[in-house]
C-alpha cells in the first residue's frame, strides 16, 4: 500500500496539541525518544499528518526528513486518517468480475471521497482490499466488522445511510 | 491466610482470552460466591498451557482434572458437580486424560509426557500478575544467589558450562556473548531483550511474557550484574498488548519489592528496566536493526563487526538476548549447569520451545529436549495430521528457515542436524504440511513476506527477493521454463552470500530447501503445467463428474461468474474459459460431484 500524504485538511484541536506537547515534554532528553513520541502522537490524532510531524521535529530538534523517514518505514504509522467507519471493498477476482470496481466507484460517489481516502467529515474512509474469502457472496464489502454481500449498485445508498 | 481446598486454573493466554476465558473467570467468581465456596476455592488466571488447539483450558487441582474447550455455560456444571459434590465432569475432560475410565493426570498425556518445561516452567502454573506466586515458585532466588554469593565471572562460567545457546535463531553461545560484553570497557552498558517475535507462526516469546514475565526480568538483572550494566530495555511488539500489560505490572511489582531499581536486595547493585514498543517491522528482529530502532531511527541493520557486545545500543557495549534464552537463565542458576547440559545433544544443550502449527492435531507450544526427532513431535506429541492425511513436510524457522521432507522425519531437532539438511531451528516455528499443501505455493508465501519486509538498505535483498518472487509467480502460473529453476537457485545463493543482515541471508532458504527436496514438484508446475496438490489456481481445473451430478443447480446458482450451465436434474458443465476457480461450487455441491484437477 502506498503511504500517501493525505490531502484532507488537518483538523487537530488545541486540546490534542496540548496533549502532544505534554508527551514530548515527558520524553524529551530520553535517549531514543522519537519512536515513543510518535507512537503517542498517533494515539492522540489517529494518524501522523505533516503538521504533527513538524511539531515533533521542532520540539525534539530532529530534522523533519528523519521523522518522515521513520513514519514511512514502520507499518504501524500511517499518514492517512481513517474514518469513524472503515469501508473495505473486496477487489478479489470473484468480486471484480461481478462488478466490484463499479461498486467501489459508487461507494466513493455516495460518501464523497477517493479510494484510499477519507470523507471531509471524517465519518468514512474507503479502501480496496484483497480477497476476503466470501466469493460466493460476490461482490462483497465490509463496513467495520459487518460483511455485506451480493451487492448491487442500488443497494449501496441504503447501506451507507445506516451508518450516518 | 485462608485455607483453600481447591484451585481452579484458567488459561489467560492470548488464544484462550480470545475464546472468552476472562468471562469464564468472572463466571467462576460469581458461581462460587453464590454457592458459598468463594473462601475455599481459589480461581487463578494463568499463562498459556500450550495446548492452544483445545482452549479455553481450565485445570482443577488437587485432582489435576484437565478440562478443555470450556464454555461459559459449563462453569455452573463444574462448580456444582466437581467443586460442590466432588464428581469430576467427564464430558469436559481432555479425552487423553480419561483412559478407559481411569483418569490420568495432565503430565501423563502424550502431549505433555515428552516435554520438559524449563522456559515454560511457570506458564499455566502461576498467576503472572501476582509477584508473590512467582516468588513462591523460586522467582528472584537466582538473582539473590548471584548478587550475594557469586562474582560476575562465576555466574558467566555457569552459563557457559550449561551450553545455553541463543534461542532467537542464530544459536550463539550465551555465556560467550556475556563474556565479550563484560570484557568491553566502559562505565555505561546495556542489557536488551528481543521480544520482537516476528516469525508468523511462532508465539513462544509471547507466551513466556504472558505467563511468567518475572523470569525474564530476573534474568535481565542477572545479565546486568554480569556485564556491569544498570539499565535494560525490553523491545516488544506493539501487537502483543496482553504481554505488554503483564510486563508493566511485573516491573512495577518488582520495583515495589526492591527486586529491581536501586540497591537490589541491599547489595548495592542498581538495575532499572524500560519497555519500548516496536512499530511493525520484521527486520527489527535482527539485532543491529533492533538496536537502531531502539535508538529511535528507521530499523535498518548495520554491518558487524563491531558486534553489539563491543559497540551496541547508543554506541555502548550491549548484551541482546531473546526472551526464551533469558527465561532459561534463572533455572540454570538454581539447578546448576549440569542439570541443563545433561539434556540435549553434544552441541545443542537443554530444551527448545517449538510452536507447532499447520496440519497437525495438537497445535500449540511444546518444549522438548534438543535432539528429539521430528517424528516424535509430529506423531506422538502432535498426534499426527488431522483427517488421516499423509505428512508431507515440516517448515521450520518461518520465513528464514527451510523444510524437512517426510523422508527425513527422523532428523533430530537440534542446531547441527537441522543445519546439515539445509534447515534451521530458528525461532522455533514448526509448521506441519500434509499432502494437500503445495510446496511451491508455501515457498512463494514466505518470499512474498520477506520481500515486503526487506528494509531496502542493501540491494541483494531489496531487488533479489523481488526477482525471486517474480520467478515463483511465473512457476505457479505455468509460465516458467526449466531454466528459471536454475536461475532461481543461482539467485538464491547470491542473495544468501551478499546480503547485509540475517533477513536477506536467510530469505532464500524456503525456496532453496524446497528446490532441494521437492524439485519434482517444481518441475510438475513447469513441465506438465500441473499443481500436484491442486492449490495453484492457474494450474487447476474444476470439473463436474457427470455420474455424480444430480442436476440440483446449487453450483450454477452460487457461481459468481455464471460459468456453470445445465438443465435441472441433468448433469451440469463448467466452462473452463469463464471459471475463476473461486471454489464456491465445490463448497456448494452436496454430492461430491465437483473435483479439482
Amino acid at each position: 500500500m502506498p503511504n500517501l500524504i493525505t490531502l484532507i485538511p488537518f483538523q487537530g484541536t488545541k486540546e490534542q496539541e496540548d496533549r502532544l506537547r505534554e508527551a514530548i515534554e515527558r520524553h524529551k532528553g530520553e535517549p531514543g525518544a522519537t519512536m515513543p513520541v510518535m507512537q503517542e502522537a498517533q494515539e492522540i490524532y489517529g494518524y501522523l499528518p505533516e503538521e504533527v510531524q513538524v511539531i515533533i521535529a521542532e520540539e525534539l530538534g530532529v530534522p523533519l526528513t528523519e521523522i518522515y523517514g521513520i513514519s514511512s518505514f514502520y507499518a504501524q504509522f500511517t499518514h492517512n486518517p481513517k474514518g469513524k467507519h472503515k469501508i473495505n471493498v473486496c477487489l478479489g477476482t470473484a468480486c471484480y468480475v461481478k462488478g466490484a470496481g463499479n461498486v467501489l466507484d459508487k461507494i466513493c460517489e455516495v460518501v464523497g471521497c477517493e479510494p484510499g481516502g477519507i470523507t471531509e467529515d471524517g465519518l468514512f474512509s474507503v479502501d480496496a482490499t484483497r480477497c476476503i474469502g466470501a466469493c460466493g457472496l460476490a461482490p462483497v464489502m465490509m463496513i467495520d466488522e459487518d460483511v455485506y454481500g451480493r451487492l448491487t449498485l442500488d443497494k449501496i445508498q441504503g447501506i451507507i445511510d445506516k451508518y450516518r | 491466610m485462608n485455607f483453600v481446598r481447591s484451585h481452579v486454573l484458567v488459561c489467560g493466554g492470548t488464544g484462550c482470552t480470545a475464546s472468552k476465558s476472562p468471562e469464564i473467570i468472572e463466571t467462576f467468581h460469581s458461581e462460587l460466591k453464590s454457592h458459598g465456596l468463594d473462601k475455599e476455592v481459589s480461581v487463578v488466571q494463568t499463562g498459556c498451557f500450550g495446548l492452544c488447539a483445545l482452549g479455553p483450558i481450565v485445570v482443577v487441582y488437587p485432582e489435576g482434572s484437565y478440562y478443555t474447550q470450556v464454555k461459559v455455560e459449563d462453569v455452573n456444571t463444574i462448580v456444582e458437580e466437581h467443586l460442590l459434590k466432588g464428581r469430576i465432569v467427564d464430558k469436559l475432560l481432555y479425552k487423553e486424560t480419561d483412559d478407559k475410565g481411569v483418569e490420568r493426570s495432565l503430565n501423563n498425556t502424550e502431549f505433555y509426557l515428552r516435554q520438559h518445561r524449563i522456559a515454560l516452567r511457570n506458564c499455566g502454573v502461576i498467576n503472572p500478575e501476582m509477584i508473590d506466586e512467582a516468588i513462591a515458585f523460586d522467582a528472584y532466588q537466582a538473582l539473590g544467589v548471584c548478587l550475594t554469593e557469586k562474582t560476575p565471572e562465576e555466574v558467566i562460567e555457569i552459563i557457559s558450562a550449561s551450553g545455553l545457546r541463543g534461542r532467537g535463531g542464530a544459536g550463539f553461545p550465551t555465556g560467550m556473548k556475556w563474556k565479550f560484553a563484560a570484557a568491553s570497557p566502559g562505565p555505561v552498558k546495556y542489557v536488551c531483550c528481543n521480544a520482537d517475535e516476528g516469525d508468523p507462526g511462532a508465539f513462544m516469546d509471547r507466551s513466556v511474557l504472558e505467563g511468567d514475565p518475572h523470569a525474564v526480568l530476573e534474568a535481565m538483572a542477572i545479565a546486568g550484574y554480569c556485564i556491569g550494566a544498570n539499565q535494560g530495555y525490553i523491545y516488544i511488539r506493539a501487537e502483543y498488548p496482553l504481554a505488554v500489560r503483564r510486563l508493566r505490572i511485573a516491573i512495577e511489582q518488582a520495583k515495589e519489592y526492591g527486586l529491581l531499581g536501586k540497591n537490589i536486595m541491599g547489595s548495592g547493585f542498581d538495575f532499572d528496566l524500560e519497555i519500548r514498543l516496536g512499530a511493525g517491522a520484521f527486520v527489527c528482529g535482527e539485532e543491529t536493526a533492533l538496536l537502531t530502532s531502539l535508538e529511535g531511527h528507521r530499523g535498518e541493520p548495520r554491518p558487524r563487526p563491531p558486534f553489539p557486545a563491543v559497540k551496541g545500543l547508543f554506541g555502548k557495549p550491549t548484551v541482546l538476548n531473546n526472551v526464551e534464552t533469558f527465561a532459561n537463565i534463572p533455572w540454570i542458576i538454581n539447578h546448576g549447569a549440569d542439570a541443563f547440559s545433561c539434556m540435549g545433544t553434544e552441541k545443542s544443550k537443554g530444551t527448545k520451545v517449538f510452536a507447532l502449527g499447520g496440519k497437525i492435531k495438537n497445535t500449540g507450544l511444546v518444549e522438548i529436549p534438543m535432539g528429539t526427532t521430528l517424528r516424535e513431535v509430529v506423531e506422538e506429541i502432535g498426534g499426527g495430521c488431522p483427517n488421516g492425511k499423509k505428512f508431507k513436510a515440516a517448515q521450520t524457522g518461518g520465513p528464514s528457515g527451510g523444510c524437512i521432507p517426510a523422508s527425513l522425519i527422523d532428523t533430530p531437532l537440534d542446531y547441527e542436524s537441522m543445519a546439515a539438511i539445509g534447515s534451521i531451528v530458528g525461532s522455533g516455528g514448526l509448521i506441519i504440511m500434509d499432502e494437500d499443501n503445495c510446496i511451491v505455493d508455501i515457498a512463494k508465501f514466505f518470499l512474498e513476506f520477506t520481500m515486503d519486509e526487506s528494509c531496502g538498505k542493501c540491494s541483494p535483498c531489496r531487488i533479489g527477493t523481488k526477482r525471486m518472487y517474480e520467478i515463483l509467480e511465473k512457476i505457479t502460473q505455468g509460465r516458467a521454463t526449466l531454466e528459471d529453476l536454475d536461475t532461481l537457485e543461482e539467485l538464491g545463493n547470491h542473495i544468501k552470500e551478499n546480503s547485509l543482515c540475517a533477513l536477506g541471508q536467510t530469505a532464500p532458504n524456503p525456496v532453496l530447501s524446497t528446490l532441494r527436496y521437492f524439485r519434482d514438484e517444481y518441475e510438475a508446475h513447469v513441465v506438465d503445467k500441473k499443481c500436484p496438490a491442486g492449490v495453484c489456481k492457474d494450474l487447476v481445473e474444476y470439473k463436474i463428474i457427470t455420474d455424480k451430478c444430480t442436476g440440483c443447480t446449487a453450483c450454477a446458482r452460487i457461481c459468481p461468474v455464471d460459468a456453470i450451465s445445465g438443465k435441472v436434474r441433468e448433469p451440469h458443465v463448467i466452462d473452463p474459459s469463464v471459471c475463476i476457480k473461486c471454489g464456491s461450487c465445490l463448497a456448494a455441491c452436496k454430492f461430491g460431484a465437483i473435483i479439482v484437477e
